[in-house]
């Protein structure tokens, strides 16, 4: 075999098999959904992530549009899912709201973002 | 970073009836083209990375690096660095012109195919790889060579390999609230590196380059769907050390001498890429419900652009616009683009360019999570 080819199947082989590897954690989809508009005030923001997660290092907050934050601060990665991360909320009124997550992986990869979703009266 | 790149630049030195044309078609390739009646290929360069782990001494280089990458592996978990992120947004590895960031990641492979016009027309196939080190937070070092293949109608293939190139990039300003990020960087096209007999360039060149990437996450909410669009660009100025070749003809049958004279303008190497994120949608903007794999799409398209600009040649921009797409996962991506031409100098027939890019950082995190030197 030729060995550059040689070369090439072993570099490949080396990635497709690396041991422990994780990555970086992004949203997989959240609930209220990304963007979106719902009837009715949802009782907890969760966010399902691609990765599992670091507990002591992530943050959920839902902020509504004056900026005050709005959770009941009690973020916690879900005990029989490590790559869901939710916070509960209290009783929302019909308005707008942010939600600012920071996601730390278990290899401490880490990853921000944010989204809106809107409660309808 | 990717390195991988398509340059097309014109030297358009004239010698005689021939016009010399000059096609970068990646890190450290070069192609040139002589013709009558258009362009064709009449050299093909050579590499040496490759040569270190497949030349004589494969098998003690081979053992060496096996060795090495062991002892790496036994380091402890790493604190991780983020590759392609500026704020919330995530920028691949561009294809065809190079990106801003600095972080640990292998191309491979890259290949490309192309039809040269001419008489009679050259088809060229190169594959190629880049391997990007994060040395400290902020700064990389990439090091990348191909091997091209051109086919002649009716003719044996030529083949060798190109001129390696280094290049280090450092990041030096990052904003991550409005996802921008800017870096500069330097380009060592390794002259001689080659195989020269195939065409690869004798001397060296040069290329401070200027890069920069722009998300557009900050624009007002009454635009959603502008918000996943995002910009990279490199501006670099392409010095080659040599000013001009000289070769001298002797006609065999009246001794007489002809002297031709090559010019190696400075070029401007100037590229754009105009990126959409289906992933910053989904997980940004709003859910459509995508599934995978189009939630991880990344449309976009790249210009890459050359400019001479002395030395008797100016201002002949040459260059291609490449539309294609990415796919990111978690691990690598993998990415395909069209290669079309913007005007006769550069070429006249459409090609193409695909890529398998990891993320070394995210798939051996022991090794590659944190910058080989410092914190």
């Amino acid at each position: 075999m030729n060995p550059y080819f040689r070369l090439f199947l072993a570099i490949i082989g080396l990635l497709v098999t690396a041991q422990g590897s994780w990555a970086h954690a992004f949203l997989d989809h959240a609930e209220p959904a990304v963007g979106s508009a719902v009837h009715g005030a949802p009782t907890a923001v969760k966010i399902w992530f691609t990765e599992k997660l670091e507990p002591a290092l992530c943050k959920l907050q839902v902020f509504e549009e004056s900026g005050k934050e709005i959770d009941k601060g009690d973020q916690a990665v879900d005990s029989g899912n490590s790559a869901l991360l939710m916070v509960s909320l209290p009783s929302l009124k019909p308005g707008k709201y942010k939600v600012v997550w920071r996601a730390v992986s278990v290899d401490t990869h880490v990853t921000n973002g944010d989204f809106k979703f809107e409660v309808l009266p | 970073m990717s390195l991988v790149r398509l340059r097309f630049h014109l030297l358009a030195a004239w010698s005689g009836n021939f016009r010399k044309i000059r096609a970068k078609l990646s890190l450290g390739r070069s192609l040139n083209l002589s013709t009558r009646e258009g362009l064709r290929v009449c050299r093909v360069p050579s590499h040496r990375f490759l040569d270190f782990f497949v030349n004589r001494k494969t098998s003690s280089h081979l053992r060496l690096a096996s060795l090495a990458c062991q002892l790496l592996s036994f380091a402890a978990p790493l604190t991780a660095s983020a590759h392609g992120f500026a704020g919330d947004r995530f920028f691949p590895a561009t294809i065809s012109t190079d990106d801003p960031f600095a972080a640990s990641e292998l191309s491979l492979p890259t290949f490309s195919e192309i039809r040269q016009p001419g008489q009679p027309p050259v088809k060229v196939f190169d594959v190629s790889t880049d391997l990007s080190l994060l040395l400290f937070p902020r700064t990389a070092l990439t090091i990348g060579d191909g091997y091209s293949i051109q086919k002649v109608a009716n003719q044996s293939a030529q083949t060798g390999f190109d001129n390696a190139a280094l290049n280090i990039l450092y990041e030096f300003f990052e904003n991550d609230k409005h996802e921008a990020i800017t870096s500069i960087g330097l380009t060592w096209d390794i002259g001689g590196s080659g195989r020269h007999s195939l065409g690869n360039d004798s001397f060296s060149t040069f290329t401070p380059t200027f890069y920069f990437g722009k998300g557009f996450g900050d624009l007002p909410d009454n635009l959603p769907f502008l918000r996943p669009f995002a910009i990279t660009g490199t501006l670099g100025l392409s010095i080659p050390t040599r000013v001009r070749n000289e070769s001298i003809a002797v006609d065999p049958v009246t001794a007489q001498k002809t002297v031709s004279v090559d010019h190696n303008p400075d070029t401007l190497e100037w590229g754009l890429a105009l990126e959409y994120s289906l992933i910053y949608l989904q997980q940004h903007v709003k859910d459509i419900g995508l599934k995978a794999p189009f939630d991880h799409l990344i449309p976009l398209v790249e210009f890459a652009m050359s400019t001479p600009l002395n030395r008797g040649i100016n201002k002949l921009t040459t260059g291609t616009i490449n539309p294609g797409v990415i796919w990111s996962g978690q691990y690598f991506q993998v990415g395909v683009e069209a290669i079309i031409p913007i005007n006769s100098h550069t070429g006249r027939n459409v090609g193409v360019i695909a890529q398998v890019h990891f993320y070394l950082d995210d798939l051996l995190p022991k090794i590659f999570s944190k910058p080989l030197f410092g914190p």
